[in-house]
C-alpha cells in the first residue's frame, strides 16, 4: 500500500518539477493575487498631504498638530499663512486636505466653555479617498480632544475611567478592522482555487492521455492512487498557504494572533475538504479543458460570493444562506478569523472543522459513488 | 487448462453493440492474434478481457477469474499495454519503469533486477535519464512491453503494439513477443496488420464484433478458402480491377500493389481469358498471370466479404 501510494506522489512530483510553468503559477499566483486583492480591498491611505495654516501659534495648537504628525496617515507638506493660498494649495493640488487653525483656538481651549471650532478642508474629487480622509482627520481631533479632557480630568483630581490610548488606534483607522477581516478569505479564495484545480487537472489528464487504463489495470486501488495523487498538492497547499501568512503579515501587517498549530490543523482539513471538490470535478469531467472550466467556477465563485469573505452571510435572504453551505471557505474563513485575528482556541471553531470534515466526505462519497456507477461502462 | 476462456462475450454502446457474442479459448503460452479492421472491436474486446470495462452480457475466464465477478483479481494476473502510448512523455526512462514498477507494487532488488531486465529488452542501457518523449517510436513501443509485463504477469495483452512503428522495429516487437511466449507467457496481441497474423500460434479475425474464423494460418488458408486465387500484374491496376470485378466467374477482387488478385471457383483456363478481357479489348498490358498459393490476406479478404453479404 505505502509503496503503491509512494510511487503515485514521487511520479507526480517529477512531473510537477518538470512542468514549471504549472508549478510557477501555483506557487507565485496566490502571492500575486493577495498583493493584488489585498491592496484593492484595503481603504488605508497612507501618506495624505496636509497642508496647515495655524492662525493660533501657540503651544497647544502645535502640540494638536503634532498629533497628527505622529502617525504615517499624514505628511505635512506646507505651512501657509494667508487665507488666499488655501484655495491654491487645493486647487494645485499641493495638499489633499488642509487644517485651518483659528486664532482663538488655544483660548477658547483654555475657557472651556465651549467647544473650539477648527476648519479642514478636503479636496473633494475622489469621493472615496476624500471620505476616507475625512473620517481620519475625525479620529486624529476625537482622540486629541479625549486627551485634553483627560488631562483636564486629571488636574481637578477626576480620573478619566477608558484606556483612550488603547481606543485611539481603532478611532484613528476605522476600516482597518475591515481589511484584516476580508485577508482570511482571501486566502481561504486562493486556496481552494489552486487546490481544486491542480487535482481536477492532473487527474484528468491521466484520463485525456489514456494512462489512466495502464493504472487500472495493475494492483493499485482507488484510495491509494488518490492518496498519492493528492499528497504533492496537499503539500504545496501548505506551503502556499505559508506564502500568502507570510505576504500578508509584512504587506498587511497581519500577525496570526493564534495557534500555529490550530492553524496548521484547519487548513490542512480545508485543503483535504477542497480536493475531494476537486476530485468529485475530476470524475464529471472527461478532458482539461471541462475540468478547468468546471473547477473554477464550483471553487472561485461560491468561495467569493456565498463564503462570507465580501458579503456577510447574516444578511443574506434563508434560501441563500443555506446555499452558502456548497463552499468550504465559508467554514474556513470562520475558523480563520477566529485563530489569526482573534488569537482564540478551537473552541471557538470546533464546529467549522466539523462542517469541513463533514464537506470533505460528502464530496469524496459523492465522487465514489459518481465513479463507480461510471467505471467500466465505456 | 486454458489461460482465457471468453463466453459469448458481449459488449453494446447504447444502442451500437460494439462486440457479439464472441467466444474462444487461448492455451497457456499461445500467441493469439486477435485481428479486425478499424473499428471491429478489439479494442473492447481488451479492455473487456482486462478487467475495466463490464460486459453487457457474457463472461470470460482469465487467468481463471471472471471478468464479471472478479475484475480485481483478473487484474492480478496481467499486462496490459494500451492502444495509446501509455508511457509518460514527461517522465524519463527509468521514472516510467520505478512507476509502473511501483504500481505493481515492486520494490527493492527485485525492482531493480526488473528495471535492468526492460532496459536490455528495449535497448536502452545507459539511456536511462532520457525522457521518453524524445525516443524513437520502435522503442518506445518496446519500453511500453518492458513496463507492462515488469511484475511478470501470467497474460499479457497487447493492443495494436506496432501500429505506426517502422517495419524493421515491427519485425524486431515481434521476436519479443516471442520471447515471452517461449517463457510460457500467454500473449493476445491485436493488430490490422494482416501480415503479422503469421507471427501467431492462433488467429481470430473478427469483423463488426463477430468472430468470423479461428484457427492457426494452414487452417484458415485451407478450410475457409476452397477459391483458387490467381494474380494478375498489369497496367491501369484500378481500370482493370473495374473490368474484372464486373464478370461473372470472378467471385472476388482485390488489389495488392500493382498486383490485382481475384478468386474464381474452378480454376479453369482463365489466363487466356483474361488477356483477351484486358489487353484485346481495353488495351490494357498484362505483365503475368499466375495461379497462386493463397495469402492469409486473400482469406480474410475472401471472409471480411462474406461476412458483409
Ligand atoms: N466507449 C465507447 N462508447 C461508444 N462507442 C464505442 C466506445 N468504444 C468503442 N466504441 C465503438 O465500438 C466499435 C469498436 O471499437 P474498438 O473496439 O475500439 O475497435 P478496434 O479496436 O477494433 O478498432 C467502434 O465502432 C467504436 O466506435
Ligand atoms: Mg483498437
Amino acid at each position: 500500500m505505502i509503496n503503491r501510494t509512494k510511487a503515485i506522489a514521487k511520479k507526480e512530483i517529477k512531473q510537477l518539477k518538470r512542468d514549471a510553468r504549472m508549478l510557477f503559477v501555483i506557487l507565485f499566483f496566490p502571492v500575486f493575487l493577495l498583493v493584488i486583492f489585498g491592496y484593492a480591498v484595503t481603504f488605508d491611505v497612507h501618506h495624505i498631504k496636509l497642508a496647515i495654516f495655524d492662525k493660533n501659534k501657540t503651544e497647544v495648537s502645535r502640540d494638536y498638530i503634532k498629533s497628527f504628525t505622529e502617525s504615517t496617515y499624514f505628511d505635512i507638506v506646507k505651512y501657509l499663512d494667508a487665507d488666499k493660498e488655501v484655495k491654491e494649495t487645493l486647487d494645485e493640488k499641493y495638499a489633499q486636505v488642509v487644517l485651518v487653525i483659528p486664532a482663538d483656538f488655544s483660548n477658547t481651549l483654555a475657557t472651556g466653555s465651549q467647544p473650539t471650532k477648527v476648519q479642514f478642508l478636503i479636496d473633494g474629487v475622489d469621493g472615496n479617498t476624500a471620505t476616507i480622509i475625512m473620517n481620519y482627520v475625525n479620529g486624529a481631533t476625537r482622540s486629541y480632544s479625549l486627551k485634553i479632557q483627560e488631562d483636564y480630568l486629571a488636574s481637578i483630581g477626576g480620573k478619566f475611567y477608558q484606556p483612550i490610548n488603547l481606543e485611539a488606534r481603532y478611532w484613528f483607522n476605522p476600516n482597518l478592522e475591515s481589511t484584516k477581516f476580508l485577508i482570511p478569505g482571501l486566502i481561504a479564495m486562493i486556496l481552494i482555487v489552486t487546490a481544486v484545480v491542480s487535482v481536477s487537472l492532473s487527474l484528468v489528464r491521466e484520463k485525456e492521455r489514456g494512462t489512466i487504463e495502464q493504472i487500472n489495470v495493475s494492483s493499485i486501488n482507488t484510495l491509494e492512487l488518490l492518496i498519492g495523487k493528492s499528497l504533492p498538492y496537499i503539500f504545496l497547499a501548505l506551503l502556499n498557504a505559508a506564502f500568502i501568512l507570510t505576504a500578508g503579515y509584512f504587506l498587511f501587517d497581519i500577525a496570526i494572533k493564534g495557534s500555529y498549530i490550530w492553524l496548521f490543523i484547519t487548513t490542512l482539513i480545508f485543503v483535504i475538504s477542497s480536493i475531494g471538490l476537486g476530485i468529485l470535478v475530476s470524475v464529471i469531467a472527461d478532458s482539461q479543458q471541462i475540468a478547468f472550466t468546471i473547477a473554477t467556477f464550483a471553487s472561485l465563485l461560491p468561495s467569493v460570493i456565498l463564503s462570507g469573505f465580501i458579503f456577510p452571510i447574516d444578511s443574506m435572504p434563508l434560501p441563500i444562506q443555506i446555499i452558502t453551505n456548497i463552499t468550504p471557505a465559508k467554514f474556513f474563513i470562520v475558523a480563520l478569523r477566529a485563530i489569526v485575528l482573534r488569537g482564540v482556541g478551537p473552541e471557538a471553531f470546533w464546529d467549522q472543522l466539523l462542517y469541513l470534515i463533514l464537506f470533505g466526505t460528502f464530496m469524496l462519497t459523492a465522487a465514489s459513488i459518481i465513479s463507480k456507477k461510471k467505471a467500466r461502462a465505456v | 487448462m486454458f489461460s482465457i476462456e471468453v463466453n459469448n462475450l458481449t459488449k453494446k454502446f447504447g444502442n451500437f453493440t460494439s462486440v457479439d457474442e464472441i467466444s474462444f479459448t487461448v492455451k497457456q503460452g499461445e500467441i493469439l492474434g486477435f485481428l479486425g479492421s478499424n473499428g471491429a472491436g478489439k479494442s473492447t474486446t481488451i479492455r473487456m478481457l482486462c478487467g475495466i470495462l463490464a460486459p453487457t452480457s457474457g463472461d470470460a475466464l482469465v487467468g481463471g477469474y471472471s471478468i464479471v465477478k472478479e475484475p480485481d483479481k483478473v487484474k492480478l494476473n496481467l499486462g496490459y499495454m494500451s492502444q495509446r502510448f501509455s508511457l509518460y512523455n514527461d517522465l524519463t526512462v527509468e521514472e516510467n519503469i520505478n512507476f509502473f514498477g511501483g504500481v505493481y507494487g515492486l520494490a527493492g532488488k527485485h525492482l531493480k533486477e526488473r528495471k535492468q531486465w526492460v532496459l536490455e529488452i528495449s535497448n536502452l542501457v545507459g539511456k536511462e535519464k532520457i525522457l521518453t518523449g524524445s525516443l524513437p517510436g520502435g522503442i518506445k513501443q518496446r519500453l511500453a512491453l518492458g513496463t507492462a509485463v515488469i511484475h511478470q504477469p501470467k497474460i499479457v495483452f497487447l493492443d495494436e503494439p506496432t501500429s505506426g512503428v517502422d517495419p524493421i522495429s515491427r519485425r524486431n516487437f515481434w521476436e519479443l513477443i516471442h520471447q515471452l511466449s517461449d517463457n510460457g507467457t500467454t500473449v493476445f496481441v491485436t493488430t490490422h496488420y494482416l501480415e503479422e497474423a503469421e507471427f501467431c500460434n492462433n488467429i481470430i479475425l473478427i469483423d463488426a464484433g463477430k468472430l468470423i474464423a479461428e484457427g492457426n494460418s494452414k487452417k484458415l488458408k485451407t478450410e475457409y478458402l476452397t477459391n483458387s486465387i490467381i494474380e494478375i500484374e498489369c497496367s491501369r491496376v484500378v481500370d482493370a480491377l473495374g473490368i474484372l470485378e464486373a464478370q461473372n466467374f470472378v467471385e472476388e477482387t482485390s488489389i495488392f500493389g500493382n498486383k490485382i488478385h481475384i478468386s474464381v471457383k474452378e480454376y479453369l483456363d482463365y489466363k487466356s481469358k483474361i488477356k483477351n478481357l484486358l489487353t484485346d479489348e481495353n488495351g490494357i498490358d498484362v505483365k503475368s498471370i499466375n495461379k497462386i498459393v493463397p495469402t492469409l490476406e486473400d482469406v480474410f479478404i475472401h471472409l471480411l466479404e462474406k461476412n458483409k453479404k
